[in-house]
């Protein structure tokens, strides 16, 4: 199937939302399999994911934006820095996460207790789950989330940060 | 070098030397001629010129015949030399050294020295123009250069003037081959005029028409090839004329109409449709027009280039007409309504515009 295109996108409309649907979900996946959870858009040019070797085709860095701003809108992106070069990628939105953590939270009985962020992802108790070696930054979102919900409380602890359930 | 002509080198009566110098040699424009050594004479008419070794060699130009001198100073090796820029030769020349020549200047070579004052003289004779005021005989005035209201002139004015011929010439060309045009634009100017008289009569209510004018006006439109003709005015409407006229061009399509405005023609096709006739007008996205026939069912086509399309895995719209055996234009539209349908989807790189089934739809 012939995925790649040149600028502009798909005319008809319905067309252009799956194609724009079909590459989010393309770089997602990507991300997930390689667990990258950053980059920026230099390096996303000339990755196997906008740059078909065996094609010979490579998606123009327009495009690349327009798919990025795709993401964005769907809270899967977001911009780390003001001119847009680099950007974290996650492929589940930080409220999803904080929905599965405060799941386990809660299946374990462990409200009111405190952690460090990395017990919450490196401790022997998470590895069964998800979130499980999710990186920092993305973890970090997904408490924020939780804490927007009053379910969570982002604290300092003696040597980094933590956070307490509710 | 043709504009000297043979004399016997005597001053007429009213002819005076002026100055005169041994050693010249004349050259005909850059070229060297045989006459390498004279005695060069001004006088208030003449340039005269004497074979020093021959005395019967004696030749002659008149000063109104130039049109200019220059100076060329000496040089290693070289004398200085006067440049004599002269007018064409009248066509009634007494004879002379040369019957023609292919430059319109001479130079004399001073090989004697002489030249500096030699040429403050004739500068000074050129702007006198003694020889206008004191006539002399009929043999030296037969020779005059130019005739008074008559320009010739050699130089740039000779190539504007050799221009200016030629475009009356090509000007005259085209007009022979608009004849035919003009001809026709005569007449069709009369059909405008007799129409405006038609049209003011019908809005002011003037009287008739006369059958004159009828007649007129129906013979033109049957040399347009329309047999049973409508008038504009005498429907009252614009659209009104348009759908007779729609009527009758689905019956007459085939006769070349020559001067049918093709806004006439869109505006007729635009109510074939309207009038349940067997033809349609349509018009695709990109603004292309087509007459086809009302059973003809565009929809149903774009099924069956999907079906071509899907075969073949992907098409440019020339290999699409291609196969199907249409013409590019039409193909393209088709191909561009399927995309606008959703069976069809775009690849638009530099190889050019490819179209695919469209696998974002039906592969969700």
């Amino acid at each position: 199937m012939a995925m790649s295109f040149e600028w502009p996108l798909q005319p008809n409309v319905d067309t252009r939302q799956k194609q724009l649907a079909a590459w989010c979900s393309l770089v997602l996946s990507f991300c997930r399999l390689h667990k990258q959870s950053s980059m920026t858009v230099m390096e996303a040019q000339e990755s196997p994911l906008f740059n078909n070797v065996k094609l010979q085709r490579k998606l123009p860095v327009e495009s690349i934006q327009i798919v990025l701003e795709e993401l964005r809108k769907k809270g899967n992106l977001e911009w780390l820095d003001k001119s847009k070069s680099s950007f974290l990628i996650m492929w589940r939105r930080p409220e999803e996460w904080g929905k599965l953590i405060y799941q386990w939270v809660s299946r374990s009985g462990q409200n009111n207790s405190v952690f460090t962020l990395y017990e919450l992802t490196n401790g022997e108790d998470t590895e069964d789950e998800e979130f499980h070696g999710l990186d920092e930054a993305t973890l970090l979102r997904a408490l924020q989330a939780l804490q927007q919900e009053h379910k969570a409380e982002i604290i300092t602890v003696s040597d980094g940060r933590g956070v307490k359930f509710f | 070098m043709d504009r000297f002509v043979w004399t016997s080198g005597l001053l007429e009566i009213n002819e005076t030397l002026v100055i005169q110098q041994r050693g010249v040699r004349i050259y005909d424009g850059e070229e060297k001629i045989k006459f390498d050594a004279g005695t060069l004479l001004l006088s208030t008419h003449r340039l005269i010129w004497r074979d020093q070794k021959n005395h019967e060699c004696c030749m002659a130009i008149l000063l109104s015949q130039i049109v200019f001198i220059e100076e060329q100073a000496a040089g290693i090796g070289k004398s200085a030399k006067i440049v004599v820029h002269l007018h064409p030769a009248p066509p009634n020349k007494e004879p002379g050294p040369f019957q023609s020549s292919k430059n319109s200047y001479i130079k004399l070579s001073f090989k004697e020295h002489g030249q500096i004052e030699f040429y403050r003289r004739l500068s000074e004779e050129m702007t006198q123009r003694r020889w206008e005021n004191m006539p002399v005989s009929q043999s030296l005035q037969t020779n005059r250069g130019p005739q008074p209201g008559r320009i010739r002139a050699v130089g740039i004015v000779g190539i504007e003037r050799k221009l200016e011929e030629k475009r009356k010439e090509t000007d005259k060309n085209i007009s022979e081959a608009f004849e035919d045009l003009s001809k026709l634009m005569i007449k069709a100017k009369e059909m405008v005029e007799l129409s405006k008289s038609i049209a003011n009569k019908i809005k002011d209510k003037q009287g008739d028409i006369t059958e004159d004018e009828t007649i007129r006006f129906k013979s033109y439109l049957l040399s347009m090839g329309i047999a049973n003709p409508v008038t504009r005015e005498t429907y009252g409407s614009g659209t009104q004329y348009h759908m007779q006229l729609a009527k009758q061009l689905a019956g007459i399509l085939q006769v070349p109409l020559e001067l049918l405005s093709p806004e006439d023609l869109v505006n007729a096709c635009k109510m074939l449709e309207a009038l349940k006739l067997p033809l349609r007008l349509r018009v695709f996205d990109s603004g292309v027009m087509v007459i086809e026939l009302q059973s003809h069912k565009e929809e149903e086509m774009v099924a069956s280039a999907l079906e071509t399309v899907s075969e073949k895995g992907s098409l440019t719209s020339e290999e699409f007409a291609k196969l199907v055996g249409m013409s590019v234009l039409l193909a393209k539209e088709r191909l561009l309504l399927a995309e606008k349908m959703g069976h069809l989807c775009r690849d638009d790189s530099v190889e050019g515009l490819r179209f695919y089934p469209n696998l974002f739809m039906t592969q969700s």
